[in-house]
C-alpha cells in the first residue's frame, strides 16, 4: 500500500439535499504529492464533494480530516434525522464546521467549474487578492502607507509577478482578467489558487473547454507545478485522457455513490466503470 | 497621439489645482457679500463637500465592497446629532434645552478643550468633536453590522434602511429629551467660519477613503463585490471584511453629519429621512457606481442643480422662462425627469467605474479640436449608417410582402411561379404521388 503522509481524508462524507443525495458515503484518501482524479458523469456529485470539502456546504454526515486533523464532521440533525437516506448514522456525533476562508488558510486551495475571476481586475490583482490573507498590517497601517505596509505591498507584487511568470501569464498582467482566451483564464485560477500557498490543490474540471492540444499542455503544467509548488492535488475532469495520462489513482463516482477506485489501468477495465459512462450516455 | 504625463507631472498638477481651488473658495468666501446672487456659489461648494463626502462613503459601501445598504442618512443623523450635543456652550443650554429643564448634559467638548488648553484648545474644539460623532457612528454601526451584515444584497436594504428610521425615531422620542432635545431642534453649538472648513475636512476624509481603496484591503473588497465565494476560497473572511468597510463608511458618514449640522446650524432629525438616502444614492449613480470621482462630480452637480439652478423653476420665472406651472414643486419634477433620463441613457453614470485621470482628463481636451472637426462627418456617416440601415429594412419588408404576394397568387392560381424552388417541390409531390 501507498504509505506516503495522507493529506486529505474523507470519511464517509455524505451531503444530502432535501431528497436527493448528492454525494453518498465518500471515502478518499489524498497522499502527499499525489495527483488524484475524482471522475463520474454528469450530476454524479463531483463539484458537490469539493464544496463540502471547502467548507462551502455543511456535509450532513461524515467528516473531512486535512494533515491529520478533522477540521469538519457533521451528523444528520432536525428534520434531516428523519430524511435521512445515507448510511452510517450514529457513527458521527460531533459537529464542527468551517469556513471557506478558514480551509484555504488550512492550505486548501481550489479553481472552480465555471470559471471565477474578479471580473473588474486586472490579472495581477487577481493574483494579489489571494495574497491579501497573508497579510499582517492592519487596516489602518495600510490605509496611510506604513513602512510594513509598503514593504508588505512590495513583497506581494514580486511574489505575484514570480508566480504570473511560472504560470506563463506575464505578458498579460496588466490585461482585465476576463478578456484573456478561455485557457489562460483556467491558467489564471490556477495561479490564484497557488498565490495562497497552498499544500493541497483541488481542480474542478481544469481542462473543460480546452482542445487536446490545450489540454495536454495543461496536463503538464498540473504535474510541473506538483514537483514545483509540492502540491497534493485532487481533481475532477472529464477528459480521460488528462485524467488516465496524469493521474496516480483514480475514484468514480455515480449518483453520489463511490462504484470503483484504483490505477488508472483498472479503471479503464472495471466493467462498473464503463456501465456508468455508456448508462450516462445514452 | 496620446499623451502620457510622468507622475512628477501629475502629482504637481493635482497640487496645484487643489491650491488654486481653496484659494477661490477663500477668497470668493471673503468677497461675495451675502447679499449677492452669486453667495450661492459658496453654499453649494459647501454643501456640495459635505454631500460629496458622504456620497463617496456611500460608494465604498455599495460600489467597492458591493453591500446595497441604505443606512447613509441614519448615520449621518447620528453624526450630526452627536457632534451638536456635546458643542452646545453650558450657557447656551437653558435656552436650547427650554422644554427639558436645560438638559442633562451641561458642558461642551469645546469649552473642556478650552479651560485646559486655552486658544488649542479652541481651535481643535472644531476637530474633535467631529471625530468623536464618527468614531461613536461607527461603534453603533459595528453593533448593527453583526446581523445585519449576513444578510443578502436586498435584504441588507431593507435592514439598513430600517434600521434609518429607527435612528430616526429613536432621537426623536420625547424621553430622551434631556439629551436630544426630543423633536425640537439644536442650536446655538459651535460651527466654522469659513467655507473652507468643510473643504477641507471633506477632502481629508475622501483622500483617506481613495487610500483605503487602493491597499489591499480595498482589493479585498472589490474582490468580495466581484465574486463572494471565490473571495472566500481566496482567505478572505467575508464578515470581518464587509464589517470593516460598514464601520469605516458609516464613520464617515457620522463626519459629513456633523459637518451639516455645522453647515446649517441647526438641526432636527426631520430632514434625514429615507429620501435623503435616496438623493446621496442618487448621486452616487449619476456620478458613476465604483468611482469616487465621480461621487464628488455627482454631489457637486446634485447640489447645485437642487440648490441653485432649477430654483427659478419653484419661482415662476427660469432662464428668462416664466409659467404658471412653475410654483413650488415644480423645480422636483424636472428634477426627477432629468434623473430618470440620466439613469435610462446613461446609467453608468458620468465616470463609470473609472477615476479620474490627468491622462485621460489632457487626451480628452487635446482630442476635441480634431473631434469637433470631425463631427459634421461623423454626424453625416451615422445619418447615413441609419439611412442605410432604414432602407436595408424597408427591403426586407418590401421583399417579404412581395414573396408574401407571390406564395397568395400560387396558392389562389394553383400554377407555381417559374423559380428554381417550385421544380424540387413538384419532384417531391411527384415522388409521392408515384408511390
Ligand atoms: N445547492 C444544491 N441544492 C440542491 N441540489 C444540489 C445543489 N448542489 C448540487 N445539487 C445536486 O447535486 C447533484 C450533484 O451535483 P454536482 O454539481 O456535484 O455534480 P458534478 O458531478 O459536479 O457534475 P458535473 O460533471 O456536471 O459538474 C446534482 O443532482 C445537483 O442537482
Ligand atoms: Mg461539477
Amino acid at each position: 500500500m501507498d504509505n506516503r503522509q495522507v493529506v486529505l481524508k474523507l470519511s464517509d462524507l455524505t451531503m444530502q439535499f432535501g431528497g436527493v443525495v448528492a454525494v453518498d458515503n465518500l471515502n478518499l484518501l489524498l497522499h502527499k504529492n499525489e495527483i488524484l482524479g475524482l471522475i463520474g458523469p454528469n450530476g454524479a456529485g463531483k463539484t458537490t464533494a469539493f464544496n463540502c470539502i471547502t467548507g462551502v456546504y455543511e456535509p450532513t454526515n461524515g467528516a473531512v480530516e486535512i494533515n491529520g486533523n478533522i477540521v469538519i464532521e457533521n451528523y444528520p440533525k432536525g428534520k434531516m434525522k428523519e430524511e435521512y437516506k445515507g448510511r452510517n448514522l450514529g457513527k458521527y456525533t460531533k459537529s464542527q464546521t468551517m469556513l471557506p476562508d478558514k480551509v484555504t488558510k488550512l492550505g486548501v486551495a481550489r479553481t472552480f467549474q465555471n470559471i471565477r475571476l474578479f471580473k473588474g481586475m486586472t490579472v495581477l490583482e487577481n493574483v494579489l487578492v489571494a495574497m491579501h490573507m497573508n497579510q499582517e498590517e492592519t487596516v489602518f497601517g495600510a490605509t496611510f502607507r506604513s513602512k510594513k505596509a509598503r514593504n508588505e505591498e512590495k513583497a506581494m507584487r514580486e511574489e505575484a509577478l514570480v508566480l504570473l511568470r511560472k504560470v506563463g501569464l506575464y505578458e498579460n498582467k496588466d490585461d482585465i482578467s476576463t478578456s484573456l482566451p478561455y485557457g489562460k483564464q483556467r491558467h489564471l485560477e490556477i495561479a490564484r489558487a497557488l498565490a495562497t500557498h497552498p499544500t493541497i490543490l483541488l481542480l474542478d474540471e481544469p481542462a473543460a473547454g480546452m482542445n487536446p492540444q490545450e489540454s495536454d499542455e495543461l496536463m503538464h503544467f498540473i504535474g510541473e507545478i506538483r514537483d514545483k509548488f509540492d502540491l497534493s492535488i485532487l481533481m475532477i475532469e472529464h477528459h480521460m485522457q488528462v485524467i488516465m495520462g496524469i493521474c496516480e489513482h483514480i475514484y468514480v463516482l455515480n449518483y453520489g455513490g463511490q462504484i470503483a477506485d484504483g490505477a488508472p489501468a483498472e479503471i479503464q477495465a472495471n466493467p462498473a466503470v464503463i456501465e456508468a459512462y455508456l448508462g450516462g450516455d445514452e | 497621439m496620446k499623451i502620457q504625463l510622468n507622475n512628477k507631472i501629475k502629482a504637481a498638477l493635482t497640487t496645484i489645482s487643489i491650491a488654486l481651488f481653496l484659494i477661490l473658495v477663500f477668497v470668493g468666501d471673503n468677497v461675495i457679500s451675502s447679499g449677492s446672487s452669486w453667495r450661492m456659489l459658496i453654499t453649494v461648494i459647501e454643501k456640495g463637500s459635505i454631500f460629496a463626502l458622504v456620497a463617496a462613503s456611500m460608494n465604498l459601501l455599495n460600489g467597492f465592497t458591493g453591500l446595497f445598504s441604505l443606512g447613509q442618512a441614519g448615520f449621518m443623523l447620528m453624526g450630526a446629532y452627536t457632534y451638536a450635543i456635546f458643542t452646545i456652550p453650558s450657557a447656551s443650554h437653558d435656552a436650547v434645552y427650554q422644554y427639558f429643564g436645560g438638559g442633562i448634559i451641561k458642558w461642551s467638548i469645546v469649552e473642556v478643550l478650552e479651560s485646559k488648553i486655552g486658544v488649542v484648545g479652541h481651535y481643535l474644539g472644531l476637530f474633535i468633536p467631529i471625530i468623536f460623532a464618527g468614531i461613536l457612528v461607527a461603534i453603533v454601526a459595528y453593533l448593527i453590522g453583526i446581523p445585519v451584515l449576513r444578510l443578502k444584497s436586498d435584504y441588507l436594504a431593507i435592514a439598513t434602511l430600517g434600521f434609518a428610521e429607527i435612528l430616526r425615531a429613536f432621537f426623536q422620542w420625547n424621553t430622551l429629551g434631556p439629551v436630544t432635545n426630543g423633536s425640537n431642534v439644536l442650536r446655538k453649538y459651535t460651527t466654522y467660519h469659513s467655507a473652507i472648513f468643510p473643504v477641507v475636512i471633506a477632502g481629508i476624509c475622501i483622500t483617506i477613503i481613495l487610500l483605503l481603496l487602493n491597499s489591499t484591503y480595498g482589493r479585498a473588497f472589490k474582490a468580495i463585490r466581484d465574486d463572494e465565494i471565490a473571495a472566500e476560497a481566496m482567505g478572505i473572511n467575508l464578515f470581518k471584511h464587509k464589517e470593516l468597510s460598514f464601520v469605516i463608511s458609516s464613520f464617515f458618514a457620522g463626519i459629513s453629519g456633523s459637518l451639516l449640522a455645522m453647515f446649517q446650524s441647526t438641526i432636527s432629525a426631520t430632514p434625514f429621512t429615507t429620501q435623503m438616502t435616496y438623493e446621496i444614492l442618487l448621486i452616487v449613480v449619476i456620478g458613476g457606481i465604483g468611482s469616487i470621482s465621480g461621487s464628488i462630480i455627482g454631489a457637486f452637480l446634485f447640489i447645485a442643480c437642487s440648490e441653485w439652478w432649477l430654483r427659478g423653476l419653484d419661482s415662476g420665472s427660469w432662464l428668462g422662462i416664466s409659467s404658471d406651472l412653475m410654483r413650488s414643486g415644480f423645480r422636483k419634477v424636472i428634477f426627477a425627469i432629468m434623473i430618470m433620463l440620466v439613469v435610462l441613457f446613461y446609467s453608468k453614470g458620468i465616470m463609470g467605474d473609472k477615476e479620474f485621470s490627468w491622462n485621460r482628463f489632457v487626451n480628452w481636451w487635446l482630442t476635441r479640436p480634431q473631434a469637433i472637426k470631425n463631427w459634421p462627418n461623423k454626424l453625416k456617416s451615422k445619418l447615413v449608417s441609419k439611412k442605410k440601415a432604414r432602407m436595408a429594412k424597408s427591403d426586407a419588408k418590401a421583399r417579404l410582402k412581395q414573396e408574401k404576394a407571390d406564395s397568395d397568387y400560387k396558392k389562389a392560381s394553383g400554377t407555381p411561379l417559374f423559380t428554381p424552388l417550385p421544380i424540387s417541390d413538384q419532384v417531391i409531390v411527384f415522388d409521392k404521388e408515384g408511390k
